[in-house]
């Protein structure tokens, strides 16, 4: 059962991901991304990464793609479509694509895992809380401060930036 | 003792303060302001001079009956190795507190004259600024406890005579004029930095002290290495000479004194009569002991050079029409006495030599800068340089006259004037070393008086022009100077320098030569005779003679074709064929190397630009690309 | 670990949602949709990161953290960058990528 909804949910994604890309209309796009990432937190719930999951939806679909959606909404037509990418283009970047994904694939192919037989604990909630402000071995509080450095320092930009034309309207 | 000497670094500051000063305020300071900080402060290094000088010759200079010389500090400024450091000190001795003596009161005079002689002068500041540089310069200079300390200020003095003949710099003649003493004297302090080099190198020390401590002996090894078959010390030596020489316009570099008359007046008196020219004699009377033990061929060339000069210049000076020139040809004369003076000295009882030139440096200072400030004088009543358009300047010009009579006397060695005894013990000191020198000195004393006093007719008698009635005397501060100067040319012979001015420190008995004097006296009265006859009252003798003389007179007006021959040397062959070659080599070869890069770079970077699209999804493709690339090479090695 | 499902699946699976992104990013003009591609280059990422986790390390939870600041950085890059793109619109009136090369002069 498991297998075939890893599957499903798989192929779900990739097709949505390769919708998003090449649809015509923005807002579609970021629908699919908005479907991409949610079946994202499904694979996430699969190997039990609860929390993971939880902070995907809540970030990614909640957030981001809400945030997407109000740009698109503030800087473009619903019913613009956007224009054709050039053909030559299109096949460079299929070129570029194909050879890449290839060598990447045959490096899956070739390099040998050494797949682990323990099974995974889940972590739980209060597991990674700790880890997170743990400052021993293996602890994550300092990664956890430059983060929220980062997080004030883009919400300082981002009200810098989208604010400061308003002296010159 | 060291602490007591502290207040002797004043009489360095002092001067560079006033220059700094007058020199970064020269537009904003009044021109009173501005000479009055330079005066004030030369006129403190002089009081503090001559109380050094009292001092030290009443107290604290005399140890066991020898002049010591005293360090009044030292200061360590550069340290190369433990034994090679430079340092930056004060020298105490007596010839350095003779030239100090020299240097501050010459200078005193010379800038109470500047007030009267520039008064009105575009840029006053920036000469009094220039004239403190060139006082601070020659008293480093005089100082100076190691030889790359007198390198260091020698070098400034040269920049402020640089500065100062070029005063006038919209003047085409003072610009050239100056850069011609500059070169020329660089020149030659290539070979006094050579010598410097070679000596500190194989004595392991700049020091004067150290150098000549134990007769030389510190730099005595170097004498068993030759080269070209003279000892490595007598080339060091050799080329520290051309330095002075250089400076002291010795023939065969004597060719650009003459045209640092260019130069105003005061500045002539000061820098190219009375002290800085006789850096040269004080270099070699300074490394006098190495000279004398180390390598008596150079003091014999030294000598040759100097009695050359003496009377090489005397025979210039003597169909010389500018005033200024002939004062110049007779400086250039006066200092190849010198010369010849320390060249034919001995050591210790046999010194006289080294006594009698630092005398006659001595005196000269003063009835040259009095010639020269006479001239100035002159010059600023009649407004010419030409002698030949002045004449019966007697009755306007009395003070000028009376102490231009002085001073003409007093070079011409006539007793009781000051220059009759330096002359005498000079002629003496080549009497004992060979008759050559003592006739060239004899002739050179006869030649003196002739050009001195053919100038002096000319100027002040020889009424063959009628003066205007707008000559008159110079303002006061003009005429005291040169009456303070009339003084020092009258009563300087009468310091007994045998007492305190001698090679090892010691008294040396000097003795008058009754037979000498009478006949240095009667070859100068001849040569005043002389000029009495030729130039006294217009006439056409001297016409006549030279008309006789023909060829040789022209040649001898022209200075003997000197300088057309440098021209020659420096036009024609170096920049001709030698500078050529290295002109189109660097126009085409270097330059064009780096033309060339700098266009191949500017032609790459037009071509490659286009890669500066600014889209960054350009980017985006060359870095997936550039990955993508190293990868596969990347895994084709691994493969295989 | 997902029972019956291979490692290298899911890594073939996140190969190409991460080569599907490059696509994107590299053949769209409008900003948005390539900041869209980005969000699923991170996601490609993500996935790897959580399945080496879970297959090779199950001890450790590097992995796990590594996706959790991702997500973070992925949300401040967004919105920085979505400030950017309504910035520039209110200045040139587009957000076409092609037209973003002030910075060029």
């Amino acid at each position: 059962m498991e297998t075939y909804i890893f599957y499903i949910l798989a192929g779900a994604i990739l097709i949505f991901a390769l919708l998003s890309v090449t649809t015509r209309r923005v807002l579609r796009a970021a629908v699919y991304l908005l479907f991409a990432l949610g079946s994202t937190a499904g694979i996430y719930f699969m190997v039990e990464f609860l929390f993971l999951a939880a902070v995907q939806l809540l970030v990614y679909v909640g957030g981001v793609v809400v945030l997407i959606i109000f740009s698109i909404l503030l800087t473009s037509q619903i019913n613009d479509r956007l224009e054709q990418p050039e053909w030559l283009k299109v096949m460079a970047t299929m070129l570029l694509v194909v050879v890449g994904a290839g060598l990447s694939l045959f490096v899956i192919r070739e390099y040998d895992f050494n797949i682990s037989e323990t099974a995974m604990t889940a972590p739980t909630v209060s597991d990674i809380g700790l880890k997170l402000l743990s400052y021993g071995p293996g602890g994550y509080v300092l990664p956890f401060e430059v983060i929220s450095i980062l997080l004030l320092a883009a919400m300082i930009g981002a009200i810098v930036i989208a604010k400061r034309m308003k002296e010159n309207d | 003792m060291e602490t007591s000497l502290n207040y002797t670094i004043w009489i360095l500051i002092l001067p560079f303060a006033a220059f700094v000063l007058n020199g970064l305020l020269s537009k904003r300071l009044p021109n009173q302001v501005a000479s009055a900080i330079s005066i004030i402060s030369i006129l403190i290094a002089a009081a503090l001079s001559y109380y050094l000088a009292f001092v030290y010759f009443t107290d604290i200079g005399k140890a066991a009956e020898t002049f010591m010389a005293i360090k009044a500090f030292d200061q360590t400024w550069l340290r190369f190795t433990e034994s090679l450091q430079i340092k930056i000190g004060f020298l105490v001795d007596p010839i350095s507190i003779m030239m100090l003596i020299v240097v501050t009161t010459v200078s005193s005079l010379v800038f109470i004259y500047s007030i009267g002689y520039m008064k009105g002068e575009k840029g006053y500041n920036r000469f009094f600024a220039f004239l403190s540089l060139f006082s601070f310069s020659m008293m480093g200079l005089v100082v100076a406890t190691n030889l790359f300390q007198m390198y260091i200020f020698w070098e400034l003095v040269g920049v402020s005579s640089f500065l100062l003949i070029g005063y006038y710099y919209d003047k085409p003649s003072a610009v050239s004029a100056s850069k011609k003493a500059f070169i020329v004297t660089r020149f030659a302090d290539l070979g006094f930095l050579l010598g410097i080099l070679l000596l500190s190198y194989y004595g392991n020390s700049f020091d004067f002290l150290e150098i000549s401590s134990d007769n030389g002996a510190a730099v005595s090894q170097m004498g068993g290495i030759t080269f070209m078959g003279m000892s490595v010390l007598s080339w060091a030596l050799l080329l520290v000479f051309t330095g002075g020489a250089g400076k002291s316009a010795m023939f065969p570099l004597h060719i650009w004194l003459p045209d640092a008359m260019e130069g105003p007046t005061p500045v002539s008196a000061l820098i190219h009569a009375a002290t800085m020219v006789v850096a040269g004699v004080y270099l070699v009377a300074r490394m006098f002991t190495v000279y004398s033990f180390g390598a008596p061929d150079v003091l014999e060339i030294v000598a040759i050079i100097g009695a050359f000069s003496a009377l090489f210049a005397a025979v210039i000076a003597c169909t010389q029409f500018d005033i200024k020139r002939v004062l110049a040809f007779s400086t250039m004369s006066q200092i190849g006495y010198m010369m010849m003076a320390l060249g034919v000295s001995g050591y210790a009882a046999e010194g006289l030599g080294f006594t009698a030139s630092m005398f006659h440096l001595f005196t000269h200072a003063f009835f040259k800068a009095l010639l020269f400030l006479g001239a100035g004088a002159i010059i600023h009543s009649v407004h010419t340089n030409d002698i030949r358009e002045m004449g019966g300047l007697r009755k306007y010009l009395p003070i000028s006259h009376i102490t231009f009579l002085i001073a003409c006397l007093a070079i011409s060695g006539i007793p009781p004037f000051a220059g009759f005894f330096s002359k005498d013990e000079i002629l003496a000191a080549a009497q004992m070393h060979g008759m050559i020198y003592f006739g060239v000195g004899y002739l050179v004393a006869g030649l003196t008086a002739f050009y001195m006093f053919r100038l002096y007719f000319m100027v002040f008698w020889n009424k063959n022009q009628p003066a205007e009635s707008k000559v008159h005397e110079s303002p006061s501060v003009m005429t005291i100077p040169l009456i303070i100067l009339a003084l020092g040319s009258i009563f300087a012979g009468f310091v007994p320098f045998g007492n305190l001015i001698t090679t090892n420190g010691q008294v040396l008995e000097t003795e008058f030569h009754v037979s000498l004097a009478a006949a240095t006296v009667g070859i100068a009265l001849v040569g005043i005779v002389v000029s009495y006859l030729f130039y006294a009252k217009p006439s056409d003798r001297p016409e006549r003679i030279a008309k006789s003389l023909g060829g040789f007179y022209r040649t001898v007006y022209q200075k003997f074709y000197f300088d057309e021959i440098y021209l020659f040397i420096t036009q024609r062959i170096i920049f001709g064929i030698f500078s050529a070659f290295i002109a189109w080599f660097d126009r085409n070869i270097v330059d064009g190397t780096i033309n060339a890069i700098g266009w191949l770079t500017a032609w790459i970077s037009s071509r490659i630009k286009g890669l500066q699209s600014g889209q960054v999804q350009q980017y985006a493709y060359v870095f997936l690309g550039g990955v993508l690339i190293i990868g596969l090479v990347f895994f084709y090695y691994w493969m295989r | 670990m997902i029972k019956g499902i291979p490692f290298e699946h899911i890594m073939i699976f996140s190969t190409l949602l991460f080569f599907i992104g490059v696509y994107g990013f590299l053949t769209r003009k409008n900003l948005i949709t390539i900041l869209i591609s980005i969000e699923l280059i991170l996601n490609a990422v993500n996935i790897n990161f959580v399945a080496v986790n879970v297959y090779l390390y199950p001890e450790a939870l590097e992995g796990h953290f590594f996706a959790l600041f991702i997500i973070a950085i992925a949300a401040a890059e967004a919105a920085v960058a979505i400030a950017i793109f309504i910035n520039l619109y209110r200045n040139i009136r587009s957000i076409n990528i092609e037209k973003v090369n002030e910075m060029k002069n």
